[in-house]
């Protein structure tokens, strides 16, 4: 970091957004990369249980959901370009379609955790779901601090802030794509 | 001394160091004690004893911290603090709480009283009208350095200073709150301990290292306030969560042991970030400041709390090592390491660097104070090691065995009489420590030929 004094540019000021952001998305990938480590862990321990419990889950909404947050992404990648090129119109909405397809993700999820719920599955009910929940609800949780983000950066709207939001949208993104097959595939 | 308000730090500094005095005597009657089961035992009993070690030693870290804000926050905010006089006035009111606990735990006068009787919690047991007075002292504390700051300049040390020493004063009003049920009063208790020691107090610790590294080693400010929003950042995240590795086995739902052996094995990166920090400023630093001491201090804390806090404490948060370990002299020797790498060496590191500026002895480079950071530390570092093995024998002993807990403490004598003898290396440490920063006037080795200090 002490070139910077010196004008030579560093490796740490060629990322987008703030330097703080991927502070941020590398603890995530950290703590989710660990979750599903110790759940693949606990797994082997309980095969077939496992599978038993992970048929309860909802496999199409799941797909459908993949799809619609790997398109909110998408949407988040054009609105940078768009914030790139000045046009906060375009910006705005685009990031409002961003937030429009992660609550969908949020009622496709919260109508797979009420149906769990009726047929009387906890935290408690199987290691399984005490993981899917954590994993899956820890990603909830971060989907709409990520609808949050995505608000406040549209707001002034420059490169900088637009790239740093779509950074963490895109971390999770690509949290779910790699939950999506661990949790509810294998 | 740039700010004449600057000399608050000195009362401060002072009374934390005959704490520390205090502290380290008691815990060698107690390591005593482990090694003769009957020694004092009717005019000191053990829990007394260790209660007065580990308030006395919670309380000179504060009054250090407080010390410390005191010092540096006129040189960062470049100007006077508030009000020297409510200063003063905080530090009184610590003392007579001080005061008022030793003697209360010691006659154990009160008994059950709701205001002046002790509360029989561990860490927190003050009676009820210290409490009160830790409160308005902390209140009178944050609105002194907070004008300050507020009327002058405002930098990413005294930003991430206030922060900790906000948080640390808020979450101690969870104190207050002692629910009947047992789980219940114990997850709250930790928003207290678990909360200061892995989360504020972390904030604490890095921005008065920054301050340290800034004046020793003259890095650029810039590069100083970039580490530390990253390591702030980062023992926020894993500390916060991480308080769920005390809630493995006190009644809490089941998924705490995945999100606390998760988050805590995480609370290794930001002192391993602090450490990194260190020495990588210190590389490559310009300047060759006089004052060692303070530097070989500043570079003991992050590397002993590294290993005190961060190895030793991953050595044992894992839910699945914890069912066996919980509550053996494992979690001794973490403590003590951890305690003393971060928080002892951090007020340590300052009030070397403080004192010779405070008492206008400046500069000097404090053999003798080196020399009691080696005897200190080697003694710390040494009885982290016997608590380790003696943790391990115990665990294996009474946790898979099954032996008997008092049968298993025979068999342990070995390494509490090791822990004794390092325990005595640890007081004329800190006794030599105090005779250093205060007695000698004169004491400066011929510096070689470097390039002077800015």
């Amino acid at each position: 970091m002490e070139e910077r004094a010196e004008g030579r540019p560093t490796l740490l000021d060629e990322l987008p957004g703030e330097l703080m952001m991927w502070v941020l998305i590398v603890s995530e990938l950290v703590v989710f990369g660990a979750g599903l480590a110790a759940f693949l862990a606990v797994r082997i321990t309980d095969p077939s249980g496992f599978a038993e419990a992970q048929s309860h889950l909802h496999r199409a909404g799941a797909g459908v959901n993949t799809i619609v947050l790997v398109t909110s992404g998408w949407l988040a990648a054009c609105a940078v370009q768009a914030a790139e090129a000045g046009h906060i119109g375009r910006l705005r909405s685009l990031v409002a379609g961003a937030i429009a397809l992660g609550a969908v993700f949020l009622v496709i999820k919260a109508a797979e955790y009420v149906d769990l719920a009726a047929a009387g599955i906890s935290f408690e009910t199987h290691a399984f779901f005490t993981f899917s929940y954590l994993l899956t609800g820890f990603h909830a949780a971060h989907v709409i601090a990520g609808m949050i983000l995505l608000a406040v950066v549209a707001v002034p709207g420059s490169p900088r802030a637009v790239e740093t939001g779509a950074a963490f949208w895109h971390m999770v993104d690509l949290v779910w794509v790699l939950l999506f097959p661990v949790v509810y595939l294998l | 001394m740039k700010y004449q308000s600057q000399k608050i730090g000195l009362a401060y500094f002072l009374v934390a160091m005959v704490l520390f005095a205090v502290q380290v005597s008691l815990g060698l009657v107690l390591g005593w004690i482990y090694v003769d089961g009957t020694f004092l035992s009717e005019i000191l009993p053990f829990n007394v004893g260790r209660m007065l070690h580990t308030n006395s030693l919670i309380v000179w870290l504060l009054l250090g911290f407080f010390g410390a804000a005191y010092y540096l926050i006129p040189e960062e905010a470049e100007r006077e603090i508030h009000s020297p006089k409510l200063a003063y006035l905080q530090l009184a009111i610590f003392v007579l709480g001080t005061a008022g606990v030793v003697v209360t735990y010691f006659f154990n006068l009160f008994e059950g009283n709701f205001l002046l009787g002790r509360e029989g919690r561990e860490f927190l047991e003050q009676p009820r009208w210290v409490k009160a007075g830790i409160v308005v002292a902390a209140l009178i504390f944050l609105y002194n350095v907070s004008m300050t700051v507020l009327a002058g300049k405002k930098t990413a040390i005294t930003n991430i200073l206030l922060l900790g020493l906000w948080g640390l004063a808020l979450l101690f009003l969870f104190a207050f709150y002692n629910p009947s049920n047992l789980a219940l009063d114990k997850m709250y208790w930790w928003y207290v301990v678990h909360l200061w020691v892995e989360g504020t107090w972390e904030l604490v610790m890095a921005s008065i290292l920054a301050f340290l590294m800034l004046k020793l080693t003259g890095v650029d400010r810039e590069v100083v306030e970039k580490w530390l929003y990253v390591i702030a950042a980062l023992a926020l995240f894993s500390g916060i969560l991480g308080t769920g590795h005390h809630y493995y086995w006190i009644g809490t739902p089941g998924y705490w042991q995945w999100i606390g052996s998760i988050f805590s094995s995480l609370e290794v990166v930001p002192f391993f970030a602090m450490m990194a920090f260190a020495f990588v400023m210190v590389w490559k630093g310009r300047r060759d400041h006089p004052n060692k001491a303070a530097l070989l201090w500043s570079l003991g804390c992050a590397t002993l709390a590294f290993f005190g806090a961060g190895v030793w404490g991953f050595l044992h948060t894992l839910h699945g090592v914890n069912y066996y370990s919980h509550g053996t002299q494992i979690t001794a020797a973490h403590g003590h390491l951890a305690f003393y790498g971060a928080y002892v060496c951090l007020n340590l590191a300052i009030i070397s660097y403080a004192m010779p500026i405070l008492k206008g002895r400046d500069p000097y480079n404090q053999v003798l104070n080196m020399a009691s950071f080696w005897l200190m530390s080697g003694g710390v570092v040494f009885m982290t090691f016997t608590l380790t093995f003696a943790g391990t024998v115990q665990t294996h002993l009474q946790r898979v065995m099954g032996v008997n807990y008092m049968e298993v403490q025979d068999q342990l004598w070995v390494f509490y009489a090791m822990r004794f003898a390092s325990g005595i290396a640890v007081v004329l440490g800190a006794l030599l420590f105090i005779y250093a920063v205060l007695a000698p006037r004169r004491e400066v080795i011929e510096p070689g030929m470097q390039t002077p200090a800015e």
